[in-house]
Formats: C-alpha cells, structure tokens, sequence
C-alpha cells in the first residue's frame, strides 16, 4: 500500500512539472510584465535595470529553473493588480470555493445517489420517469441560468435568500468558514444548489445505469433467492458493487468543481479563486493566473490518489495479496 | 403428503407478438427427503419451472394457471414480499455459475451470516462459528481462517461449494439446484455432486436437480421428471426411466447417451429439434419427430398416464377406459 502511493505520487511529478512549464510559459509569451509593471512613463535604463534586477535578461530554462525553486517554496510573485503576494491572495480565496465545492458536491451525492437506486429499482414508474425528464432540464440548462433563475425567485421574488457574497464567516486561523454562522449557510444554499445540479443529475443516471446493470447480475438474483432483504440488496449488494465507477466520477467531479466553479462565483459574486480567476484574467494579472493553473494541478494529483484509495477501499479484488492461496 | 406439489402449472410471457406459453401443464412432486432430476434440452422450461417455484421469474413472465404447494400450503399467489421469508428458509437455490453467483465485495463469512440473520435469531458471534460450521461441513479447508475472504480467492469448484453452504446455511427443507455443476471442470463435478448428495441426505432435505446430464440423475436422483417443451413428458423412479423409457423422446434420450459397458457403432439421434414456443404443434408437442406416431397424435394431447412403474404423456399408454 505504501509502495503504491509512492509510485503514485513519483508518477504525478512529471505531470506537475509539464503544468509548471506552461504556466511559467505564460510569463514569457503572454504581454510583457515589464509593461504593466513600469506603467506609461520609464527611461530605457530604468527597464534594463528592472529586467537585470528580475533576472529576465537570464535564459529560459535558468529563468524556468528559478522559477521553479520558488514555487517549491510556495513563492509564486506579485500579483500585478492587487501588488500582494499570489500565494497570500489565494490562500484567502481557498476556503471560500473549497466549501462551495464540497457543499456542492455533497449534494450532488446526497440526493443524486438515491435517486439514482430509486430510479434504477423502478424503472418503469412514472415516477422515475418524471425524475428522469427533469434531471434532463437540469442537464441542459447552462449554470449561470440556473444560478440567475434562483436569484429571481429565492432571493428577488420570496427573498428567503441572499443573493450574492458568503455572509459572515468565522475565521479560524489560516482558514475561515462560513459554515458557524447562520448567515454564512444561508448564503451557500443558492449557490451551491445551483452549481450542484449538473453534477446530481451526472451521478443519479450514472447510479441508475450501474444499478439496472448490477441487479440483472446472478448474485443479485442469488441474493433474493436467499430471502434478503429488499433494503440490504438494494443498499448494499447493488449499490455498493456500483460504487467503483461513481467513485470515479465523483473524485473528478469536486476537482472540476473546485477549479470551475468560475461561472456560479460569478453570479453569486462568490468571493473564492474563481472570482478572483475572472479578475485576474480581465487584467492579465498572469502571476495569478499562472499560480491558480498549479494549484488545480496538485489538487487533481491528490483527489486522483484518493480516488485510488478508495478503490482499494471498496472492491477486495484490487487490493495486493491475496489472503491465502486455492 | 408432498413435500412440494406443482400442479398443472402454466407459466407465460405476454410479448409484443403475443402471449408466449414456456410451461404448459407441468405436474410433479416431491417428497421430504427426495431427490427428483429434471432433465430435458435446453429451452424444455427445466429452469423456469424452478424459478417459478421459488417465485423468481424475471418479468414479464408470470404464473398464469395452475397451484404450486408447498406443505399444502399455495405459494404461487403470495407476492414477493410474502415469498421472501420463504426463501432461503423453506426452499432454498444453487445456481450454475459459482463464478458469478456471489457478490464480489462481500466476504465468504459475511454472506453466510446475512443469510443466517435474515431468517433465524442468532448474536453475530453464534452466527460466525455457525458459518465456520457449515464452510467446514462443505468442504472448505482451514475454514476458520477463510471465513473472512472473498469469493474471487477461491476456486471454481470451491466457490460451488460455499454456495451450496449459503443454499443450505438456513435449514431449508426443498433446495432447487439448476445445474449447479455445468459451469466446473468435469474433474470437479463429481465432488460437488457426492457433496450435495451427502450433505441433503445428512439434513433430510429434498433436492430438485435441474440438469441436462443424465450420468448425474442416474447417480444421484431418486426419481426423474423429462421435460419437452414446456411439458412433462415422462416422470418415474430413475431406474425405470432408464432401463425401461416409455415415452418415444425418452427412448430416444437414453439411446443417444454413449456407454462404456455396450459398443454400439452409432448412437441414436432424434430427427429434427424441440420446436420454438411459437410453433408448438397441435396435439402431443412430439409428434413431428416420434416414430410411432399416430393419427390421435396430432389432434389431441395427451395427459400423463401410468406404464409400467412410470408416468407418460403418450397415447401409446393411454387405455380405452382412461380415455374418457
């Protein structure tokens, strides 16, 4: 097991390094940071002194080198708007989209996941199938729509919710959270709902796919002849034998959501790194930029480990050894 | 009385080009304690009648005429949930695949003790060294240490036999074994034959072998039912049916099996094959292959009538007076 994760994480260095490649890339053939830094007015000595004193004047791969050795100690530059350090700047954002991401996603599972059994177990209902054409309308329609909508009607119309920001949080040190004050749930509800939806209505049909899949097999079928109970074979010997792929998916979903949750923090002027991405990206403020790429890199790398892991937890068949020969 | 009684059963599939009939009449029983071979082609309703009986049909087929008692009891008008207690507890299944039969995230002494649980008041612990009892009774060597691991660290041949334990962990007085052994090696099948025979005689269960192989209901059955196309066309006690067949498909059975004891240069073979469910012929379901057919034959069918010490379905052993 520990050889494993070893020659997992050995494996995700030369990916970290190729994402380290392009986003250093962006420095050198995005604009020109000595422009943005020196703004409208500068002599020509007072730009060949600051690219010496940057060290812009070295090769690519020196400067790549460097480059590298400072993000190894989490010194990623200045931000070119705010003139702060990148690595202060997203450590402020992290805990706001890391908790819109994982109370998106636990909702996706919650309710997703049992729908999908649900639907799965009764296949022909018009209940099913009314879940079915609507979990359609939640595929089809494009988050900021959804996100827009329910601003009108919670937030506009009933206003139940808040409309936009993160309410008051609490903070905790190096991280602050909006979980502990009433406000702070409030305001997640929305957008967390609204960025949750697509990837709920990815696991229910995945879940009922699997399931109509699992409950045609013969220990299913065996599992009945046995007198099990409806609930211990739909529960446990169906779902659990699905859960594989649906791991799977889900570990790829809280990365996407993570990195992507740029539209929904949009529209919800949710302050976490993908509102900060948007404004980064309208200034071509590329430390941030480049800083934002390798940090969803590392992220991919550890859910991809745990995902792993969790197969190992799951499905017998893949852990090393086998306990005792024929 | 009969321990199990099947009652001119008749089981359907209503389908988009009509109502499909796989069972049409078939009448057996079994006594406490009996073992009773099924054999028949593939497609004869071998398997479908055991599923009916444990009420597993897979939709859309359905019971649509006929009883099926157990104890005297009907079961064929209980609905799933007042099957299921039954299940495992009174009458219990072996399937044919041991490879495909057991969940393949649970372990071996999990499965045992879910069984267990569902139908009989035991603490976790008692139910553990009751599965280590029954994984040693099948067969299982070092079962105390293996209770804990997973079907796919065990062999073919094993995992037959903690399937047969899971059948039978229950206590239940009728096991319905559809050819628990086509899916071995040839080499492993007369183990798991000699061990469902023992350990049913040791728990005076009633076995109902679903086989196409007949060296395996000569050895192990006490009597036999040949099935045909969704019918019952010869049932009797195993040495009857296969000396004396009275029925002309069961003549036709036992002459195209090779034996050691006569050389013969060819074996017999029946002309033509079983018809589809859609073109079973009028009158005996036979006729178009049998050699003795006759007039009567093709226009009426024949119910199940004494010869000999067996039952047929044959005008051949129908006397005037049975006629009516």
């Amino acid at each position: 097991m520990f050889a494993f994760i070893v020659s997992r994480l050995l494996q995700a260095i030369p990916v970290l390094l190729v994402v380290g490649f392009i986003s250093f890339g962006m420095f050198a053939f995005v604009g020109d940071p000595i422009l943005f830094m020196l703004g409208q007015d500068f002599t020509v000595e007072q730009k060949e002194a600051l690219i010496r004193q940057l060290g812009l004047d070295q090769p690519f791969l020196v400067q790549y080198g460097h480059y590298l050795w400072a993000a190894l100690h989490g010194n990623f530059g200045m931000s070119y708007r705010l003139a702060r350090p990148v690595s202060t700047l997203l450590l402020e954002r992290l805990p706001a989209t890391a908790e819109l991401a994982l109370s998106a996603a636990a909702f996706a599972m919650i309710v997703g996941m049992p729908l999908g059994v649900y639907t799965g177990i009764k296949r022909d209902a018009l209940s099913s199938r009314l879940i079915l054409m609507f979990s359609l309308v939640g595929v089809s329609l494009p988050p900021f729509l959804i996100g827009i909508l329910m601003i009108l009607i919670f937030a506009v119309l009933l206003g139940w919710l808040p409309s936009f920001g993160r309410g008051e949080v609490v903070n905790l040190g190096i991280w602050t959270t909006g979980f502990l004050t009433w406000s702070g749930i409030k305001a997640l509800v929305l957008p967390a709902i609204s960025l949750g939806l697509f990837p709920l209505t990815l696991n229910m049909r995945l879940v009922r796919a699997e399931m109509l899949e699992v409950l045609r097999s013969d220990y299913i079928k065996f599992a009945k002849a046995r007198g099990i109970s409806q609930r211990a074979i739909y529960f446990g010997h169906a779902l659990k034998n699905t859960l594989v792929p649906v791991i799977t998916i889900v570990g790829l979903q809280i990365g996407g959501l993570i990195a992507f949750a740029i539209v929904t923090e949009s529209v919800f002027q949710w302050p976490g790194m993908g509102l900060l991405l948007v404004q980064s990206i309208g200034t071509a403020d590329i430390p941030v930029m480049s800083a934002y790429l390798q940090l969803i890199a590392v992220l991919f790398v550890v859910i991809n480990l745990l995902v792993d892991l969790l197969y190992y937890a799951v499905d017998p068949r893949l852990r090393i050894g086998r306990g005792g020969g024929h | 009385m009969a321990l199990l009684d099947v009652v001119d059963l008749v089981v359907e599939f209503p389908t988009r080009r009509g109502v499909l009939r796989a069972l049409d009449g078939v009448s057996l029983a079994i006594e406490p304690g009996e073992v009773l071979g099924v054999v028949g082609e593939s497609g004869a309703g071998k398997s479908l009648t055991g599923a009916a009986i444990i009420g597993l049909l897979e939709p859309p087929g359905r019971v649509a005429g006929g009883q099926i008692l157990l104890n005297g009891e009907r079961i064929d008008t209980k609905t799933q949930e007042q099957m299921r207690p039954l299940r495992g507890k009174q009458i219990g299944a072996i399937f044919q695949d041991p490879l495909t039969t057991l969940n393949p995230l649970y372990s071996i002494g999990r499965q045992l003790v879910e069984t267990m649980q569902t139908h009989m008041k035991l603490s976790d612990r008692d139910a553990r060294a009751r599965a280590i009892k029954w994984l040693e009774e099948v067969g299982i060597p070092a079962a105390a240490q293996r209770i804990d691991a997973y079907p796919h660290q065990f062999s073919g041949g094993m995992r037959q036999r903690v399937v047969i334990a899971l059948a039978l962990c229950a206590e239940p007085k009728l096991v319905i074994a559809d050819e628990p052994t086509t899916a071995l090696d040839v080499s492993i099948q007369a183990q798991i034959i000699t061990l469902l025979k023992r350990i049913t005689r040791e728990h005076g269960t009633s076995v109902m072998l679903i086989t196409h192989d007949m060296g395996v209901i000569a050895e192990t059955a006490d009597r036999v039912a040949v099935m045909y196309a969704g019918r019952v066309a010869e049932i009797g006690p195993v040495a009857e049916v296969v000396k004396h067949p009275a029925h002309p498909y069961t003549e036709g059975l036992m002459g195209s099996i090779p034996s050691l004891t006569h050389r013969v240069d060819r074996l017999r073979q029946i002309d033509g094959s079983m018809p589809r469910l859609t073109a079973i012929p009028t009158g005996c379901a036979f006729n178009p292959r049998c050699d003795k057919v006759f007039d009567r034959c093709r226009r009426h069918r024949p119910g199940l009538v004494p010869s000999g010490k067996t039952q047929a379905a044959c005008w051949l052993y129908a006397t005037e007076a049975a006629n009516g």
